[in-house]
């Protein structure tokens, strides 16, 4: 089976994110780029489907020069190849866009699965798995808590506010993992150093054939007009428990006609 | 006036909160019309047209249901047609998102997620970061295609002209790939849903154990609110990790957030920081949850938690 991880460098889960004030793009500079946390579960899904089915693993990533290094983690853990579409015409790029690049460089190379994280921790829009099997003209099954492969058909348990559905499909298809699908592996020591003699293709926009005029930010399907950091939240009252801490909070909460 | 199309969440007929609140957005607008799918849409109707709907579109073939998302999203093609609208709106859940990522494709316009608040001139209002950046936006390209976060609008019931029409939705092969063969309904304990909950009652690393969260449980139920989680306890197994809170998990703003042994790392406070009023009980004073508590009680979240409990239930008697 031939599987595709689309992974993404997010900054860093625990540091503050902000935009620039520039182009009111993400500034990825101010804050360490790490493989994004949901991708780990994916890569290792996709892993663990190798394991069982044979086939390879290529992660497939869209970013600046330094996303490279997510693709070397995914390889240190155990993929088998990367892809990474690399050019600073991307830059900017809305959902629409990256879908678009996505799919592209995704069509035609065979792969029978193309897995990703439910969402990104920066942009949160868990909008691109949809997209890209839409443009694929693929089957989705999305929010996987589960994937099963049998004779070319995927099974998934699909996780969500709505509940519990099982859904079925035929390969090839798009599937996105939610967190806790798996344990994903620490890359091991060897894995580290087998990871720098594996293949990285680097792609630019030319080698693909998307126009650069339909990607980034002058070309996104939708614009930001302007944006503000929250004010800070004014604290309130803080005391200590002198033994009626619950019944303070209880009067708070009828006072302010909350219960 | 333009029309507003707006998707209909609905179980069976029973429409959803977050439904009632996209319609009251909608009606700010310009003219709601609802689009309901399969069985049960007739039943939807009446709170469609309760909460503002001057249309309704109907298509009940249980086919509808059959399929994985992608005939909700032939629907709306549908019923987008047909009614040229200004914007498009559904909630902002998985399926949801979904819907709008593949129309956006189909249609070829730009989507919008999570918005807070739409203006008349379709400016949507996002918190991103967590509540740390308020952004403006706006599509600029085909039809505004925008999901609306649960529990940002507050529904409010204002019965529109209320003319049903029956939608034809024609489904390609295209449509009919993921077939969903089994559906269970999110187990819930009789909680509200998290994120749609008006109070929400959420346990951390101070609460210790599995067991030390029959506490917080009590509390919720005794409130009518949902359970919350932070990472350090879903991460220990202490709860499970659809109630997650944060960065990683559920993002949520209701009007009351009670944490308890919460230290409030950027992780869980980009998760619930947007809430109206936070109530924060901590034994450690230093915890950074306090700098945004409304009511911060410094003390044992086993003493204080439990206190409130009972003086909730003795004051309703």
């Amino acid at each position: 089976m031939k599987i595709a991880v689309c992974i993404k460098q997010v900054p860093d889960t625990w540091s503050e994110k902000r935009l620039s004030p520039s182009d009111a793009t993400l500034d990825r500079a101010a804050a360490e780029g790490v493989l994004n946390e949901l991708d780990e579960y994916a890569i290792e899904e996709a892993l663990r489907l190798k394991e069982g089915h044979g086939g390879e693993v290529t992660v497939v990533t869209m970013g600046p020069e330094r996303a490279a290094d997510t693709i070397r983690k995914a390889l240190s853990m155990g993929a088998d190849a990367g892809l990474h579409l690399c050019d600073e015409a991307l830059h900017g790029s809305d959902a629409c866009a990256t879908s678009d690049a996505l799919a592209r460089i995704l069509a035609g190379r065979g792969f029978d699965l193309v897995i990703f994280g439910c969402e990104s921790t920066d942009a949160r829009m868990s909008v691109i798995p949809a997209m890209v099997a839409e443009r694929l003209d693929w089957p989705q099954a999305t929010f996987a808590a589960e994937v099963q492969v049998a004779a070319g058909v995927l099974t998934v348990r699909r996780q969500t506010e709505a509940g519990v559905d099982t859904v079925t499909a035929n390969l090839p298809a798009v599937v996105s993992v939610v967190e806790k699908i798996n344990e994903p592996r620490y890359p091991s020591f060897k894995g580290i150093m087998a990871a720098k003699k594996k293949p990285v293709e680097t792609l630019s926009l030319a080698d693909t054939g998307i126009e650069a005029a339909t990607v980034g930010l002058a070309a996104a399907w939708s614009a930001v007009t302007d944006f503000a950091a929250r004010p800070p939240r004014a604290q309130g009252e803080i005391m200590s428990d002198d033994g009626d801490g619950g019944r303070r909070i209880a009067d708070y909460l009828v006072t302010n006609r909350l219960i | 006036m333009a029309t507003i199309l707006v998707l209909a969440d609905h179980t069976a007929g029973t429409v959803t909160k977050a439904t009632t609140e996209v319609l009251t957005l909608a009606r700010r607008l310009g003219s709601p019309t609802a689009v309901a799918l399969g069985p049960g849409a007739q039943a939807a109707a009446d709170t469609l047209v309760q909460f503002g709907a001057d249309d309704v579109l109907i298509a009940p073939e249980e086919e509808l249901l059959t399929w994985l998302v992608t005939p909700k999203v032939a629907a709306l093609q549908a019923a987008a047609a047909l009614t040229a609208p200004s914007a498009i709106l559904l909630a902002s859940t998985a399926e949801g998102k979904e819907i709008a990522g593949r129309l956006a494709v189909r249609l070829g316009s730009g989507v919008i997620t999570d918005a807070v608040d739409v203006a008349a001139d379709l400016t949507a209002t996002q918190s991103v970061f967590g509540g740390d950046t308020t952004v403006h936006s706006r599509v600029t390209r085909g039809t505004a295609i925008i999901t609306v976060r649960p529990n940002a609008v507050t529904a409010e019931s204002s019965p529109g002209a209320g003319r049903l029409a029956d939608l034809a939705v024609v489904l390609t092969d295209a449509d009919r790939r993921v077939r969903i063969v089994e559906h269970a309904d999110a187990v819930t304990a009789g909680r509200p849903d998290l994120a749609e909950a008006r109070i929400v009652v959420s346990g951390g690393r101070g609460v210790g154990s599995a067991e030390g969260f029959t506490v917080i449980e009590r509390l919720a139920d005794t409130l009518g609110a949902a359970v919350g989680a932070s990472r350090a306890a879903t991460d220990a197994g202490w709860y499970p990790h659809q109630y997650q809170v944060g960065q990683t998990g559920k993002t949520v703003s209701p009007q009351v957030y009670i944490a308890s042994g919460i230290s409030g790392a950027i992780q869980h406070r980009a998760g619930m920081q947007t809430s109206k009023v936070i109530i924060v009980v901590n034994k450690d004073p230093e915890a950074p949850i306090f700098e945004l508590a409304d009511l911060g009680i410094v003390g044992d979240l086993f003493t204080v938690v439990p206190q409130l409990t009972e003086e909730v239930e003795r004051r309703r008697g």
